[in-house]
This record gives C-alpha cells, sequence and structure tokens, in this order.
C-alpha cells in the first residue's frame, strides 16, 4: 500500500482533484482475490473484478476482467441504482433490460405473465 | 471511517460478512482446500481484513465493519497498470 500512495499522489491526484476519496487496499499473495475467484496464480496478479454488495453483505452481482480492458463506471452505477430500486421496492418492482433511471419497471405477478410484449419493446433494451 | 492502525497482511477471515467463523477443524481446513472460492450471487460475501491508503492515512479495514452501506469492491491488477 506504499505504492497506492505513490500512485494517488503522483498519478490519480492528477486526474480526481484531491486524490482518490476511497481505500485502496492491498492483497499480497491475493489471499483474498483467491476467495472472490479473480486471482490468477499463475500471473501473480488480480483481474479486474468487480463485486455488488448490499446493505445486508449479499452480492447481488459481479464483472470480472481480464488485465488490458477496463471497467465501465456508468454500467456498474446503473446497476447500483436498480438494485437500490429494486430493494427499495421490497421487490415488488424489476427492472427489464436496458433499463436506467427515470426509465419504467415491471411488476412481476399472475397479470404479467405472457403480457411483458404489452408493456416492453425489444427497442428499451439499448436506446 | 476506519481507525489507523499498523499495517498488517490482507487476509480472509474464513467466513461471510457478519457471522461468526465456526472453529477451524483438520477437516474444515481439507474442504477449504477444495473449494476455493465462495462467490455465488445472492450469497453473503466473504469477510476480510485489508491494510490500505485512504486520505493521506495508512489503515487496516474490515469489509463487515462497512454492512448497512452498499459496497462497490473492486480488484486490480496492480498500481499504474494503465486501464
Amino acid at each position: 500500500m506504499f505504492v497506492h500512495k505513490m500512485w494517488n499522489d503522483h498519478e490519480l491526484s492528477k486526474m480526481v482533484d484531491g486524490g482518490v476519496p476511497f481505500a485502496m487496499l492491498s492483497d499480497a499473495g491475493g489471499r483474498v482475490g483467491k476467495v472472490y475467484g479473480v486471482y490468477d496464480e499463475d500471473a501473480g496478479v488480480e483481474a479486474r473484478g468487480r463485486f455488488l454488495i448490499d446493505p445486508d453483505g449479499i452480492i447481488q452481482g459481479y464483472e470480472v476482467l481480464t488485465p488490458p480492458v477496463g471497467r465501465n463506471v456508468n454500467e456498474t452505477l446503473r446497476q447500483v441504482q436498480a438494485f437500490q430500486l429494486v430493494r427499495e421496492s421490497k421487490g415488488t418492482e424489476a427492472t427489464p433490460s436496458g433499463w436506467k433511471q427515470g426509465k419504467m419497471t415491471l411488476k412481476p405477478g399472475p397479470e404479467l405473465v405472457g403480457n411483458v410484449w404489452k408493456e416492453w419493446k425489444t427497442e428499451m433494451a439499448s436506446d | 471511517m476506519a481507525e489507523e492502525l499498523n499495517v498488517g497482511c490482507a487476509r480472509p477471515t474464513g467466513g461471510p460478512v457478519g457471522e461468526t467463523v465456526p472453529e477451524k477443524t483438520p477437516e474444515s481446513d481439507n474442504e477449504k482446500k477444495e473449494v476455493m472460492s465462495m462467490i455465488q450471487v445472492g450469497k453473503k460475501a466473504p469477510d476480510f481484513t485489508a491494510p490500505g491508503y485512504q486520505n493521506g492515512k495508512f489503515i487496516n479495514v474490515k469489509l463487515s465493519e462497512h454492512l448497512g452501506k452498499w459496497l462497490l469492491l473492486c480488484f486490480y491488477p496492480g498500481d499504474f497498470t494503465f486501464v
């Protein structure tokens, strides 16, 4: 984590005013990464893993990429917002494919079975 | 906010967040070697402690001390790895 300080102070703080606000952790030897399934034993490094954990400690989603491809922050935030909405609704609402904040949700139940086509159109997956 | 401490090594606590870790037995040690990853959506995250750096301080962080909030846990190959 001494290198975290170097990276934050000498590079990241030039991208983000004041540097990175969240904790940068160290996992020498990949002991935590192994438990999370992201540690590459041969390369001795961890993949780009991203785990979304709810207030009860439940893993709601994760994504793991090999090192050369970066993550998409907007997609991560979209997922956090979707899971928060579902939690807020106590599971009565679900977010269809392509959902983002402000778009319609679905209310799963007997009346919706076979009727999603009336409410949700394929264009909504990508607009 | 985690308190500032002398830093150690990162280690999984051996259990999920918010639950007590069962006593170690030789059998449970063998089991752990076979099932390395405990990750499944809809199930509790494995708890761990790890040393870190935040706002000019070296700290120790325990995942379960942050229960009650939405958490984003990101792994990456190393500092200065470009993307």
